[in-house]
This record gives structure tokens, C-alpha cells and sequence, in this order.
């Protein structure tokens, strides 16, 4: 079988750079309305922190960074070649 | 010996013996029908002892129904059904066989009223899941399913050495809350948590669970973390110890996660951060936790065999592949296959309108109730760490990413529409949560649609969408593992055996030498003495020897006269 016939020379109408283009600025508008929404919202903190301005949005962001980072340093130590088991 | 109901655990098992018998026909009728009714048959159960059984000299409450039983034993027979379903025409009717068996003991353990009944099923359990492994008929799968059954029965032994202390101390067979305050409770909490993954013995699951068959690791993924996850909730609701290993299992499945290339261990890692969620929440033990933990161990079970289902179907149709690095750009051909991966995905990660965001929430909201401020930031922490490590990268390298030119198409119809059942659950439950709330343990009042709940939530989950697309470089795959505790038996294990067994063997070698060296000598002096020419040996004169005689003779004679 010939893949290379077989496979579209257009790219589909998602994975095309405008589009791609088009949904990192569709993001970032929507992550600008959710950080402006806690203005509009009444937050029922638990213990303070929770409910001051933007906590969500940077807790979520940084939190993730830092994982990934630890992930990073951790598979310095704990990475190997997937055939390390192999008889 | 009361009889009011036949266990409906056991109905499953012995369909799942009946099934290697069966006709194709007769097979599949059993396969669909058979989970329903004893779905059916679970909702038959009232409250209180429903069938006791002697053995021994005590009263087995082999079917013992409440609140708690019944919402475990309602989803394990939901999974049998959808299972069945997606692994219908299963080659391996073997894996089905195994399957039922074990869907069967785990409602069995749900319903068991004494610990006795509790152990039995337990080990059914883990002998079905292994066959479960067995039946993927690689070599792969036998080795780890060799392991898996190693270290479950490890934690069965464990768990019944538990029971009998327990049962000594305390003279009651009666499941109930426990403290761990004895040895008897504490290797019983041990034995569960084993089940559960939970550390150090984590790393059996996502050893064995991705070596399963395209739909064994479905049925795999539902059962033992859960089952364990029940027992802890009956056995040792706030035990505070159980907050810390929750957590722990939280960050490391992450972590873990965040590193991995096979698609199906991403998952199996995610499974143990999900059950971190729900050990947590029993840790603290509120009402409002314990409720959260069953209702996120009942929606987890759907959306995470959902997110395998998925993984299997892409499995199934490109001849085996799981692996990131070969895959990708597969949304194009298999739509339905990637949709309902994506819900599975938007579920796991807590979105609203989706089931998790009506269970998960209850445990970080008991969390915040009870003034736990670093277990809820934790929570918090871990709850966008869900959508960066299953939410997101699952449906990302599967899905999207780079195209891998592969072309499959969406699976069966009898696949596709599991899959379709299961995602329809995963919104429906997230969309109208009253039903489920209302079989819980606890009657509750939690209301997980406010407006603030709602924002703070996408706003978190969002924010840590970002973070994996910033970080994308620092994701890219490779074809690697990690190692993890497993290495300890696989590795470490393996060389210290050798290691001693080498020394062992020099010692023998050396002992063997340091012997073969003595009787050679001896012979070899006894050869100088009594050998053909050794001194006892010789020939000598007639003449020779009477003079040496008459020597001996007069020297005597001397000797005596002398004394005399």
C-alpha cells in the first residue's frame, strides 16, 4: 500500500496554521475573560487566599510549571531507554 | 443460616464460568443480559444481613446490604455491562470468562457483611484479574501478570494474617470501622492499601494493568483500586494517616504520568492519582468527604474506562500501537474514537458538565470545611495537575500532535457503542448529578453548580491548559520509562539473588576444593605407605626377617631377665 498517494495534500481545515493561529488568540481572549470574571463574581473563600483576585488562574499556571519541572529534574534520575527491562 | 437472597456477585461468576461453554449466540446473550440483571438483582438488596452462611464456628454475612454496598456493587455491574459490551467479540473468550469472574467477587467484597467473606472474594479477585493479564497471550502479559500476581498475593497473605489477629483480639468477624490500633488492623489497612496502589507497592499497577488485551485493561482499570477504595471507606473512614497517602498518590501518579510515552500507562498512572483523590477524602473522614470519595470512585470507574476504551480502540485499530512517539493526528480518521476520548478526558479533569466536577469537588469542599489549607491547596494543585497530565496529553499525542500518517478507522459498532454509552454517562451525570447524589451513603444537600465554583474551576483548568502549552517543548516524547518501585523486584531483586547466590556457589566451590584437597592427601599418604612400594608393602628376606626376630627375641629376654 502507497501511503504517500493515499494521504491528502491539503492539510485538514484543523491542524492548518491560521486555525492554529486563530485558537491560541481565541485562548488567550478567553483566559483575559475568565481572570476578569472574578470581578463580577462573589467567591465563598475558604480561607482567604481562594477568594482574592486571579488566585485560580495563577495557582493553576504556576502549580502546573512547577510539576513539570519537578518532572523534568525527577527524569534525571528515574529516565531510561524503554527497552531497560527487556531480557 | 438465613437465606433472603441469592449473592449477586456470585450470579456473574458462575456466568463467567458458563461462558466458555456457551455458543457464540448464547454467549453474547450472556454477556449483555447478565450484568443487567444483576444490576437488577443489586437494587433487591435491603438493608441489613440478607443471606448468613455458618462456617466453622461463626456466622458468615455473606450478603449484607446498605447504602455503601449497593453504589459500589450499582457501578461494578455498569462496568460489567459496558465491558462486555466493548470486548463483545473478544477472541479471547477466555479474558470475558475472567472478567465476569472478577466483576462478580468485587460486587461479592461490596455486599461481604463479615472479613472472612471480604477475604475470600478478595483472592477470587485477584486470581480473575490475572487471568484477565494472562489472556493478552503476549509474553509481556504473562511476566507481568507473574508480578502482579506475586504482589497481590503478598497483600492477600498480609490481609489474612490481619484478619486472624483481628478476629483473635476482638472475637467478631463483623466488617466494620475500624482504628488501626492493633496489629490486626493495621496489616488488615495494610492489605487494603496494597489493592488501592498505594505506596511503596504503586508500581504493580502500571507494570501489569497496560499488558492486558485492547479491552482487558478496560475491565482491569474498574475493580481492585475501587474495591479497595470501598473496603478503606467501610473499614477506616477518617483515619487521619490516610489524608497523606492520599496526597502522596495525588503528585506521584502526576509525576509519573508527565514523564510516560505508552498512552496506557499515562492512564494506569492516572488511575492511582484518581484513587489518591478518594483515599484523601476517606482520610478526612466528614460526611461530605466520604460521600465525595464514593461518589468520585463511581464516576471515575466510567470515565476512566471511557479513557481506556478509547486508548483500546486505537489499540485495536492500528494493530497495537501505544505508544506517543507513533502516534498522533488520528482524530481525522476515527472521530467518534477521539470524542468520546476527549469527554473521558474533560470528565477526568473535572469540567463542569461533566461527572467529575460533581464528585471531586465534594472531597476538596470537605477539605476547605474542615480547615485543611494544604491539603486543599494540594487538592487544588492536583486537580489542574489532572487535566495537564490525562485531560490534556492523552487527547493531545493520541489525537493531535504531529500527524503520524496513520489512517485507522473508527472500531466496531459494538466498540464504538460502549464508548458512546459511557460518554453519554460521563455528561449526564455531570449535567443532572441528583441521582447519584441521592444513592450515596450520606444524604446530601451539596449543590456543585454556584457561579464562583463554576469560573474558579476554568479558570484553574485553563490556566493549567496553558502551562502544557507553554511547556509543550519540555513535553515532547521520547521513547523512554521511568523507573519505579518495581525496580526493586525486577532490577535490584534480581541482582541481589544473583549476587548471593554467586557467593554461595563460590563457597561451595571453595568448600568442595578445600575437601577434594584432604582426601587426596590421605590417599596419597596411605599410597606412600601401603602403595606397591610403600614401606608396609615391600618384600623382604627369609634370612633378613629371622635376624631381625632373634634381635627383637634377645633384646626382650635382656629386658625381662634384667626385671626378674
Amino acid at each position: 500500500m502507497n501511503d504517500e498517494t493515499e494521504l491528502p495534500k491539503d492539510l485538514h481545515w484543523l491542524v492548518r496554521p491560521s486555525t492554529i493561529k486563530l485558537l491560541w488568540r481565541g485562548g488567550f481572549v478567553l483566559l483575559a475573560i475568565l481572570v476578569l470574571a472574578d470581578f463580577a463574581i462573589h467567591p465563598h473563600a475558604a480561607f482567604g487566599i481562594d477568594g482574592s483576585f486571579g488566585f485560580y488562574s495563577w495557582y493553576g499556571l504556576l502549580t502546573c510549571l512547577a510539576m513539570i519541572v519537578f518532572s523534568k529534574f525527577l527524569a534525571i534520575f528515574l529516565k531510561r531507554k524503554d527497552t531497560y527491562y527487556d531480557d | 443460616m438465613m437465606i433472603d437472597a441469592f449473592p449477586p456477585g456470585v450470579i456473574l461468576v458462575l456466568g463467567g464460568l458458563v461462558l466458555p461453554f456457551a455458543s457464540t449466540q448464547i454467549r453474547y446473550a450472556i454477556i449483555l443480559l447478565l450484568p443487567l440483571y444483576v444490576l437488577w438483582s443489586v437494587w433487591q438488596i435491603g438493608d441489613g444481613i440478607q443471606l448468613a452462611l455458618p462456617f466453622l464456628e461463626y456466622e458468615l454475612a455473606v450478603v449484607k446490604g446498605d447504602a455503601l454496598s449497593r453504589i459500589f456493587a450499582t457501578v461494578f455491574a455498569i462496568m460489567a455491562f459496558a465491558g462486555g459490551l466493548f470486548a463483545l467479540k473478544q477472541e479471547q473468550v477466555a479474558e470475558l470468562a475472567a472478567a465476569f469472574v472478577y466483576a462478580g467477587s468485587a460486587i461479592g467484597v461490596a455486599f461481604a457483611g463479615d472479613l472472612i467473606t471480604v477475604f475470600i472474594f478478595w483472592e477470587i479477585m485477584a486470581l480473575g484479574s490475572t487471568m484477565v493479564i494472562w489472556a493478552a497471550r503476549t509474553p509481556e502479559s504473562y511476566k507481568a501478570a507473574m508480578r502482579y500476581l506475586m504482589i497481590h498475593l503478598l497483600g492477600g497473605v498480609i490481609l489474612m494474617i490481619g484478619v486472624i489477629a483481628h478476629v483473635a483480639d476482638s472475637g467478631s468477624i463483623t466488617f466494620q470501622a475500624m482504628t488501626p490500633n492493633s496489629i490486626g488492623t493495621w496489616l488488615i489497612l495494610a492489605g487494603f492499601l496494597i489493592n488501592a496502589g498505594a505506596p511503596p507497592l504503586t508500581a504493580w499497577l502500571p507494570d501489569a494493568y497496560p499488558e492486558g488485551s485492547f479491552s482487558g485493561t478496560v475491565f482491569l482499570s474498574a475493580f481492585t483500586t475501587k474495591t479497595a477504595v470501598y473496603v478503606l471507606l467501610r473499614g477506616f473512614p477518617g483515619i487521619e494517616i490516610l489524608i497523606y497517602i492520599g496526597v502522596f498518590m495525588i503528585f506521584y501518579g502526576i509525576i509519573y504520568a508527565l514523564l510516560e510515552n505508552d498512552m496506557r500507562r499515562i492512564l494506569s498512572y492516572s488511575i492511582i492519582n484518581q484513587v489518591g483523590f478518594m483515599i484523601t477524602g476517606i482520610g478526612i473522614g466528614t460526611e461530605m468527604a466520604l460521600n465525595g470519595a464514593a461518589a468520585h470512585a463511581f464516576t471515575h470507574i466510567i470515565y476512566k474506562a471511557l479513557l481506556l476504551m478509547s486508548a483500546g480502540s486505537v489499540m485495536f485499530m492500528t494493530g497495537g500501537k501505544r505508544k506517543c512517539t507513533d502516534l498522533g493526528g488520528l482524530f481525522q480518521s476515527m472521530p467518534i474514537t477521539c470524542i468520546c476520548g476527549i469527554i473521558g478526558a474533560l470528565a477526568i479533569s473535572s469540567f463542569p458538565l461533566t461527572s467529575g466536577f460533581i464528585s471531586k469537588s465534594m472531597i476538596a469542599q470537605a477539605a476547605g470545611d474542615e480547615n485543611l489549607f494544604f491539603v486543599w491547596m494540594c487538592l487544588a494543585a492536583a486537580s489542574a495537575g489532572v487535566f495537564l497530565h490525562a485531560g490534556i496529553k492523552f487527547p493531545w499525542f493520541v489525537f493531535f500532535q504531529k500527524d503520524s500518517g496513520l489512517r485507522p478507522k473508527d472500531p466496531p459498532w459494538n466498540m464504538q457503542a460502549a464508548m458512546i454509552f459511557f460518554a453519554i454517562l460521563c455528561i449526564g451525570l455531570g449535567v443532572a448529578p441528583g441521582p447519584l447524589y441521592d444513592i450515596l451513603p450520606f444524604s446530601t444537600n451539596y449543590v456543585p453548580y454556584t457561579v464562583p465554583h463554576v469560573v474558579n474551576q476554568l479558570q484553574l483548568l485553563l490556566f493549567a491548559g496553558l502551562s502544557f502549552f507553554l511547556a509543550l517543548p519540555l513535553m515532547k516524547r521520547t521513547l523512554t520509562i521511568s523507573l519505579d518501585w518495581d525496580w526493586f523486584y525486577r532490577k535490584f531483586g534480581v541482582w541481589l539473588v544473583g549476587f548471593l547466590t554467586r557467593g554461595i556457589v563460590e563457597m561451595r566451590r571453595d568448600v568442595f576444593a578445600g575437601l577434594k584437597g584432604l582426601v587426596d592427601r590421605i590417599i596419597s599418604l596411605a599410597f606412600s605407605s601401603h602403595g606397591p612400594d610403600g614401606l608396609f608393602a615391600r618384600t623382604s628376606a627369609v634370612g633378613a626377617s629371622v635376624a631381625v626376630i632373634v634381635v627383637m627375641l634377645m633384646i626382650l629376654v635382656v629386658a625381662f631377665y634384667t626385671n626378674v
